[in-house]
């Protein structure tokens, strides 16, 4: 790999220990790509967490063990510098503020309140959530950044137009410090390109519909590109921020198109970018039915122990739509409700009285994490219910939960009666 | 005896040896291995329930979550990485994983290993010289794996 004179002082360890193994790791990394240079980012978005429970023996000799060994993949513990570029913490583990209705150990909780004020102290912007471009980082068009959280990766390349590969937590620790990641990718204009073209024959509307066309397409397409013809209707954020994050867990959906609307493309051809797509093939009734059943496929019983709504973190309105449908009600004895929102739109969420009126009904909203990152759900649950694509697929692998996707009312609606009525229309 | 040789590219330098662990689907890191034990726990994975540990992972590259690399991470820490991966399709998800597993890797075939490597074969990989030999478990095996 070619290194500027400035990056190969800064691998001789000019600029100190930290970023001269920072820059060691984005070496191995960017030969391991095959990329030929590394790329200044200006926006990294990272976990700085130390609550999980791998992370214990290395919080026990300081942060910089964790930061060292975790975020730069480095054997011998140096000391955390400031951040170089602009640089947040994603979701993890643990809202330390509801840890009582979670069950996370205290020790725990201090573990993360602890890097919290470490890594805040560096630099780093405490946002928690898997939807930094709702609290306060939106990269610009052509921004060149180091994301992770697949979700936020799809969002930021395709709603955003800026520049990201799903990184991981090694290579953003690296580029917080040094502002470098490889150009490799999602970083080359022509590899942002469409590949696959989706022929949309329906109304895709509400969100679940949203939700149901992501995950068809990303099973489909895997890694590729979608460019989605046929959208008649412009989707609000809310139903973009769900369709890719369902692409991204049926597939690794990265990136895609929705001429018209996304910023790279204002027609099909030019989301081809003059090319013939390498694939087409068509969403209509049947491909919507097929999202619905996979979706559905580990859910039996009826009887729902857990509702869980907010994945990718929900807006302040979605928590507003969830608190005027609980209104005046009570949930189910058998059955607990968690809202998730970004930590700063849950005090915006609570300044206008939506946690009031949820947890007047028997439910919590909460921050920070969601039960797949954090392995969290209510003892002994067995059913749980969400309106989240993402959250369907993942928490029968990892919780070995039964689930059921549906509409935020069908999952309002199974919280209220402890039963599934859900279905597809 | 015979041996297939396969040639491709350095994903991560060095040389190590083992049993074949072969897989056609692709893996995910968190929520698809444990990293203490190198077992895949993804439901509808074909290899669910086995374990990795101390083999040569051979499979199609990696999907799913940007956790995949600190999952990689922490099966290298608990001692249940593979020896080493070969894989076909590179993202930054894989070449992060196979850099900070600091297994010896290779990408870039001249032949699909996922075609000629079968489980329990024994594969020997030489990724600074970019060269696989395998050599199939019907055979003895080489007096160089003792």
């Amino acid at each position: 790999m070619k290194l500027t004179d400035a990056e190969k002082a800064m691998l001789d360890g000019a600029q100190g220990k930290a970023k001269q193994k920072a820059m060691d790791l984005l070496v191995r990394y960017g030969e391991a790509l095959g990329a030929e240079r590394l790329v200044d980012v200006t926006n990294v978005a990272s976990t700085f967490n130390a609550g999980s429970p791998p992370m214990k023996p290395y919080a026990e000799k300081g942060m910089d063990a964790v930061f060292s060994k975790f975020n730069l993949d480095s054997d011998e513990v140096v000391e955390t510098p400031q951040v170089e570029v602009y640089t947040c913490q994603l979701i993890h583990g643990i809202d330390t503020q509801n840890a009582h209705i979670t069950g996370v150990a205290e020790e725990a909780v201090n573990r993360q309140k602890t890097a919290e004020r470490f890594f805040g102290s560096r630099g780093v912007a405490m946002f928690n959530t898997c939807t930094p471009y709702q609290v306060g980082n939106v990269p610009v068009k052509g921004e060149h950044c180091a994301w992770m959280e697949s979700s936020a990766v799809v969002y930021c390349n395709s709603v955003l137009g800026a520049r990201t590969n799903t990184e991981g937590r090694e290579s953003t620790g690296a580029a917080s410090i040094t502002g470098k990641i490889p150009y490799w990718g999602y970083h080359i204009p022509e590899n942002r390109l469409g590949t696959h073209l989706v022929d949309v024959e329906i109304d895709v509307d509400s969100m679940m519909d949203w939700g149901l066309l992501g995950y068809y397409v990303g099973e489909v397409v895997e890694e590729d590109i979608p460019v989605l013809d046929g959208i008649r209707k412009v989707p609000s954020m809310i139903k973009l921020k769900h369709f890719g994050a369902a692409s991204a867990s049926s597939g690794g959906v990265e990136m895609y198109h929705v001429p018209g609307i996304t910023p790279e493309a204002d027609s099909v051809k030019e989301a081809f970018g003059g090319r013939k797509p390498r694939e087409r093939f068509k969403y209509g009734k049947t491909e919507r039915q097929i999202a619905y059943d996979n979706l559905n496929s580990s859910a039996k019983d009826t009887a729902v122990d857990f509702v869980m709504l907010g994945c990718p973190h929900n807006t302040v309105e979605q928590v507003w739509t969830v608190a005027r449908l609980l209104d005046g009600k009570k949930l189910s004895p058998n059955t607990q409700l968690w809202v998730f929102t970004p930590r700063a739109l849950r005090d915006a969420a609570e300044l206008a009285g939506y946690g009031d009126m949820i947890r007047k009904a028997g439910g919590h909203l909460m921050s920070d994490t969601c039960p797949a990152i954090g392995r969290i759900v209510p003892p002994g649950t067995k059913v749980v219910a969400t309106d989240s694509a993402k959250q369907a697929h993942y928490l029968p692998a990892m919780l070995k939960t039964q689930t059921w996707f549906g509409t935020v009312e069908d999952c309002v609606n199974a919280a209220l009666t402890g039963q599934w009525r859900g279905g597809l229309s | 005896m015979s041996k297939i040789v396969l040639h491709g590219r350095k994903v991560v330098g060095g040389v190590a040896e083992g049993e074949a662990f072969v897989t056609k689907d692709t893996i995910s890191g968190w929520g698809g291995i444990d990293s203490n034990t190198g077992t895949i726990i993804e439901r509808r994975h074909e290899k669910v329930g086995q374990s990795f540990k101390d083999k040569v992972l051979v499979f199609p590259g990696a999907k799913g979550s940007s956790g995949y690399s600190h999952f990689f991470h922490l099966a290298r820490v608990a001692g249940a990485a593979p020896k080493a991966m070969l894989f076909n399709k590179m993202t930054a998800k894989a070449a992060l994983g196979a850099v900070v597993t600091r297994a010896p890797s290779m990408t870039d075939f001249d032949q699909d290993p996922l075609s000629l490597i079968e489980d329990g074969d024994w594969v020997k990989v030489d990724a600074d010289q970019g060269i696989v030999e395998i050599t199939k478990k019907a055979g003895a095996r080489p007096a160089a794996a003792e």
